[in-house]
């Protein structure tokens, strides 16, 4: 428990970030939003055994995170967290899917693996885009943002909540854990029985608290508007921005460009 | 609103699990005036306080805040004039940073992004925080975490100051800090204390709860020389009139 508890704690350090101040920090947040989506959009729609296609869009992240200035190993750590789960979600691929897609010397490749590569690498594409993101935007400001651009005011403040919520959550469970490991002596506690007492109280308390800090917002002028400190205006710089990186990110998805570069070197037509 | 008047009319409140923290409560606070509410723990201190800006709704009784009556409609404007300090710090700060945090409120008054900018510095000064304002809140130490609390409310500029316990965890120079600055404080100030001899520097007036009912509302010294009532309430003379223990053991 405590081990998650510092990684969402980490995961606040992320927000922490987005107070540099950078070329990229400074872009509206408008235009960083629409153009990850723009970028999720073509990552998630390449087909599942599509894998060296996709290496050309790490470009974005390596990019975005040299400029920016965020620490490379700390989003690589945030990444890795994430693994498990897409580990869950595609282990199964190789066992199902044996169909030899790839040789390479005298190694076949079933197609189980490459969909399971494409997998990861779709994933650690996109939650690492997503990261960077809030790193360089934060994540009131993302939200803000998608407000702007025509996402329904409730969602936009569901999202923003939930987040909050999250922290909520693990600060109390972070407390309640640490309440009960140290009344237990090092033991187990009682074990399943205090554990189970200890999940609901935790779920009451969040709850709570969750609302006392929601009246906390009121008292203090909430209306269910967000304003960033950071003031800015969709500008050239962010036109210019979008625009490249847009239009590189269809380009990319449009042509294969691995193969076309391999081609255009052998000076072959595929 | 020019006059600051807090009215509450026999005030109830029940919580959802059936105790009944208020039981009735009334009582007028008039423009500029100084009022601490003490009691035991338990007496219903916190829950009063949390009606006066809407946080709980009254199970019965109404309030008035400057003639305006506490409704739905009126709770905007209710909670522009009265700023509210919790109890509880980690209730009151959940923006990334400090500065952040303290900018919340008058960001959604409508400052400009200058003046929020010089306001925030201002207040974070005023409460001696100046130096945290980049860090994350849940990186504070406890009076930290209430002195920014406090620096969040004040950044509002209220006309009605509300704080429950306000001095509680603050180190000796921070409580003195904050001393100075509610008696620099001209409008309304209503406040809950177990600080006793702040209640005596401050307040000319104490409203004395007891298991939900107001015991006695009155003078300060006039209270506070009342020792029968003192005890029946689970309360003592604040240290400052109980004369020094040590010279007068020494007498004795
Ligand atoms: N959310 C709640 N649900 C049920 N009962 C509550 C709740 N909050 C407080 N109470 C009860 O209401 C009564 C008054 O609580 P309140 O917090 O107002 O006390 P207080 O005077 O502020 O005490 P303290 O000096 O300890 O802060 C207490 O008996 C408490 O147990
Ligand atoms: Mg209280």
């Amino acid at each position: 428990m405590a081990s998650i508890h510092k990684a969402v704690l980490d995961l606040k350090s992320l927000d922490l970030l987005a107070n540099g101040n950078s070329s990229v920090h400074r872009l509206d947040a408008r235009a960083k939003v629409l153009v990850s989506l723009v970028f999720i959009l073509c990552v998630v729609s390449y087909g599942r055994y599509e894998l060296a296609v996709l290496f050309p869009f790490f470009i974005f992240p390596i990019v975005m995170i040299s400029m920016a200035g965020l620490p490379p190993l700390f989003i690589l750590k945030k990444i890795l967290l994430l693994c498990p789960f897409v580990l869950a979600v595609g282990i199964f691929n190789p066992v199902f899917d044996r169909q030899i897609l790839l040789h390479l010397g005298p190694l076949g490749i079933s197609g189980g693996w490459v969909s399971f590569a494409s997998i990861l690498t779709r994933s650690i594409l996109t939650v690492g885009t997503g990261f960077i993101l809030v790193g360089v935007t934060g994540f009131t400001a993302v939200c803000q943002a998608l407000e702007k651009l025509g996402m329904p005011r409730v969602f936009a403040v569901q999202l923003l909540f939930l987040y909050r919520y999250i922290f909520v959550l693990t600060e109390e469970s972070g407390r309640a854990s640490r309440a009960r490991e140290l009344r237990s002596c090092g033991k187990k506690g009682l074990g399943i029985h205090s554990f189970s007492s200890l999940v609901g109280h935790l779920l009451l308390r969040t709850w709570q608290r969750a609302e006392r800090i929601h009246m906390a917002m009121l008292a203090r002028g909430f209306t269910g508007e967000f304003h960033a400190s950071r003031q800015s205006g969709f500008g050239m710089p962010e036109i210019r921005f979008a625009l490249i990186w847009s239009t590189l990110f269809i380009f990319l998805r449009l042509q294969n460009v691995p193969q076309l570069l391999g081609s255009l070197i052998t000076g072959l037509n595929p | 609103m020019s006059h600051h008047i807090v009215e509450v009319k026999n005030l109830q409140h029940i919580y959802s699990d059936g105790t009944a923290a208020i039981k009735d409560v009334s009582f007028i606070i008039t423009h500029g005036e100084s009022v601490g509410i003490i009691g035991a723990n338990g007496a219903g201190k916190s829950t009063l306080l949390q009606h006066l800006n809407g946080s709980l709704e009254p199970t019965g009784g109404s309030i008035h805040i400057g003639h305006t009556p506490l409704t739905k409609g009126t709770l905007p404007d209710i909670r522009r004039t009265v700023g509210m300090v919790f109890q509880d710090p980690d209730d009151q700060l959940f923006m990334p940073t400090v500065f952040d945090d303290v900018a919340f409120g008058p960001l959604n008054l409508g400052y400009t992004p200058a003046d929020v900018e010089e306001r925030v510095t201002e207040v974070l000064e005023l409460v001696g925080a100046g130096h945290l304002r980049d860090k994350p809140p849940y990186h504070l130490s406890g009076g930290e975490k209430k002195r920014v609390a406090i620096a969040t409310v004040l950044s509002m500029s209220p006309d009605i100051l509300v704080m429950d316990e306000p001095t509680n965890g603050l180190d000796p120079f921070a409580r003195r800090q904050l001393i100075k600055l509610m008696r620099d404080f001209k409008h309304t100030r209503i406040f809950t204390s177990h600080d006793l001899d702040m209640v005596l520097e401050l307040c000319n007036r104490v409203i004395v709860l007891h298991e939900g009912v107001v015991r006695a509302d009155g003078p300060t010294l006039e209270i506070f020389n009342n020792d029968k009532l003192l005890s029946e309430c689970r309360l003592e003379k604040p240290f400052s009139m109980q004369g020094c223990p040590v010279c007068s053991s020494a007498i004795k």
